[in-house]
């Protein structure tokens, strides 16, 4: 892991000074929201009930809460196959969702996306990407739309740590900062690719962010245990790209607690259970966040333990309106692959799009 | 009819539609400033300017997948690729991105975009310049493929392309962009050609050349031998479309002439022609009077030699030969 920097408080940041407690404790309630439907999806794919992957976002949480928290109407949120904390984070329901990833017609994807694929437009949300490093040239391009329909705003995109290898990221930021692009990338570091720790995928292993220079782009680490750092790191990022349409590299150091994905077999192979339950220790977001408010005065132990409860409830909620949900029709599969299709146009009527008969 | 080249058919589609759309914009490598490797867009960049005409650099799957990202928020780009041979610099935001985005969102999201640029060989630039991948990509549910060849048909299938609200990958031909053929006029009114619809370009009745791109030209040529020294009435079939592919209309040539050779410029394992041959053995099988026969590219990369070049590729002679085995 690259060395976090000097230790510094950013409650006193001009973006963190202005909270009010709900604000505070609402951040605290996402964060909750977002570990106990993962809990949740976490029990049900363990019990059979969904297909494929399930990555998740355990340990991380601090990220997208921080980062999404200071959204405004025209900023964009994209992110690769670890999506659920985002998805939660920009405003959607833990229903669509957990639905989506026991493939149910009730998803927001309708049963078609999966896990990996989580999306909502009318929250800015743009996916849930499966190929490493694949949207990075997509969040260029909704900073791209934004720019070019004159829109102060800006394009939040993730990435791990192993996506910062792959070509379209390298050519992302050449663009990005040749068109002067509203973007931020967000290396979301949890120290490892799937099993493969960072120090054995990256060239340069001391920090990621600052390959940024190579594209003249602005950089930045940020200790992601600290919701106030991240959240004061990333507004100076967003107004650089709002004010300035400028780029950023952020890199976010922060660790998954959980293997690569549920069906990570080696899960407890590449990393040592101290090393694991250091982090869980003493670098938990949602714990150090919980510990900063009770010591600010802002919220009780009580009341904590009463909103993490009503996240459970919730989560759990979710998960019974998933499976009393019903599965999508076998005739569905068809929909949603043209926009001419589901409009009905004389092409639709034909049938002329698919080539099964 | 007044006369055009191919490429400014091309050029006068994306001039009305810039026009008419200020959503729209036209990217890719050398497109502005230079004014068009092919000089499809001459002229664009001083009409339009900066916004609206954009010079990327030579960085194919970040310029197109930023295409796809800003189609999603209601851009309409059309982008150039320079040789559709540098697909596979892009591959995983042709077909991973563009191919999927509005399945695996339920339909929240579409992406309305525009690829074109030159497919094919023809011209003697070796196997790295001459693919010819609209079969390829036409296997991907969620886009759609055309192959115009004549000026008329690209000019009205490239504002079709553009105002459709799903990915559309224009494969033309560097050598048909020097072609000239009729094309209606603006004043007429807006020259719009469908989508998989095709279009016979030579009625006939004894056999049926079915063709798409540039072999629809060869077709032709091979079609006017036939009748002059073999005394055979070809009926040509240009799909125009490949994907969505007009099925009737081959069932229809077939139904008629009840004999057919498909030309077919891309490579015959799992191309184009082979997905015809399918549907015309299931749908029409019953009205052949001889087995479907195939003109394809020979089987191997594309030939550097001009010499011998167009020998690889279904030209007249080689689809002569074919109908005579069929007579
Ligand atoms: C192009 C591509 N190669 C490989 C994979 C398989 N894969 C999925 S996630 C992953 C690890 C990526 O790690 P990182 O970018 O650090 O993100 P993290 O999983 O830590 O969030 C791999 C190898 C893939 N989905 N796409």
């Amino acid at each position: 892991m690259p060395p976090t920097p000097a230790l510094k408080d950013y409650a006193q940041a001009d973006v963190n000074r202005s909270l009010t407690p709900e604000d505070k404790i609402h951040f605290f309630r996402e964060m909750a929201r977002i570990r106990r439907f993962e809990q949740t999806a976490l029990k049900h794919y363990n019990g059979g009930k969904m297909g494929g992957f399930l990555h998740l976002y355990i340990g991380q949480e601090s990220v997208a809460v921080g980062t999404v928290s200071l959204c405004g109407e025209h900023d964009h949120v994209i992110t690769a196959y670890r999506c659920h904390g985002h998805a939660l984070a920009v405003g959607m329901e833990m229903n669509p969702c957990m639905a989506e990833l026991f493939g149910k017609a009730t998803g927001a994807s309708k049963g078609k996306g999966g896990s990996m694929h989580l999306f909502d437009p009318e929250n800015n949300f743009w996916g849930g990407h499966g190929i490493v490093g694949g949207q990075t040239p997509l969040g260029l391009g909704l900073a791209y739309g934004v720019k070019y329909k004159n829109q102060e705003g800006c394009c939040l995109c993730y990435l791990g740590d192993g996506a910062v290898n792959q070509g379209a990221f390298h050519e992302s930021l050449n663009i990005a900062a040749l068109f002067e692009l509203p973007v931020v990338y967000v290396i979301e570091n949890n120290g490892y690719s799937m099993g493969t720790s960072q120090t054995r995928s990256s060239a340069y292993k001391h920090c990621l962010a600052q390959r940024a220079e190579a594209y003249d782009m602005e950089w930045d680490v940020v200790n992601g245990e600290d919701l106030y750092e991240v959240r004061a790191k990333t507004q100076i990022a967003m107004e650089r790209a709002k004010k300035e349409s400028k780029p950023t590299v952020l890199e976010i150091d922060t660790y998954r607690y959980y293997g690569h994905s549920v069906a990570d077999a080696n899960a407890k192979k590449y990393r040592t259970p101290e090393e694991i339950n250091q982090y869980r220790a003493h670098h938990d977001p949602l714990r150090l966040w919980r510990r900063r408010l009770v010591e600010e005065g802002v919220l009780t132990e009580e009341q904590a333990d009463a909103i993490d409860k009503e996240a459970k409830q919730e989560a759990n909620a979710s998960a019974t309106f998933a499976i009393e949900s019903p599965a999508p029709e076998v005739a569905e599969i068809f929909d949603d692959v043209y926009w001419e299709t589901d409009n009905n146009t004389e092409a639709a009527n034909t049938g002329r799009h698919f080539f099964n008969d | 009819m007044r006369e055009l080249l191919y490429r400014h058919a091309i050029r006068e589609a994306l001039d009305e539609e810039l026009a008419r759309d200020e959503n729209v914009v036209v990217m890719g490598e050398e497109v502005a400033e230079y004014n068009g490797a092919y000089k499809v867009t001459e002229g664009l960049w001083d009409k339009w300017g900066d916004k609206r005409i954009v010079d990327t650099p030579i960085s194919e799957a970040g310029f197109i997948g930023m295409g796809i990202g800003a189609s999603m928020l209601g851009v309409r780009p059309v982008m150039e690729l320079m040789f559709w041979s540098f697909h596979s610099v892009a591959f995983d935001q042709l077909v991973n991105n563009a191919a999927n985005v509005r399945y695996m969102s339920g339909g929240l999201c579409h992406c309305p975009i525009v690829m074109r640029g030159p497919a094919n060989g023809g011209t003697a630039v070796g196997a790295t310049h001459s693919h010819c991948p609209e079969g390829l990509f036409a296997a991907f549910p969620g886009l759609k493929v055309c192959s115009p060849a004549t000026p008329a048909d690209v000019k009205g299938l490239m504002k079709t392309a553009i105002r459709d609200n799903d990915p559309v990958y224009v494969m033309e031909n560097t050598l048909l962009y020097g072609t000239k053929g009729p094309v209606p006029d603006p004043e007429d009114g807006d020259h719009l050609v469908p989508l998989g619809k095709a279009d016979i370009k030579r009625e006939g009745s004894d056999i049926s050349l079915i063709a798409h791109g540039r072999s629809v030209l060869r077709a032709l040529e091979a079609a006017e031998t036939l009748q002059s020294e073999h005394g055979i009435n070809a009926e040509v079939l240009d799909l125009r479309s490949i994907r969505p592919l007009d099925q009737q209309a081959i069932i229809d040539t077939v139904m008629k002439t009840n004999r057919v050779v498909l030309v077919d410029e891309s490579k015959p394992f799992c191309g184009v022609s082979a997905q015809i041959t399918t549907l015309i053995q299931e749908h029409a099988f019953d009205h052949l009077d001889a087995p479907v026969k195939r003109v394809c590219a020979l089987d191997a990369p594309a030939i550097y030699s001009p010499h011998i070049e167009d020998e690889q590729l279904p030209n007249p002679k080689r689809i002569i030969e074919k109908v005579l085995t069929l007579a």
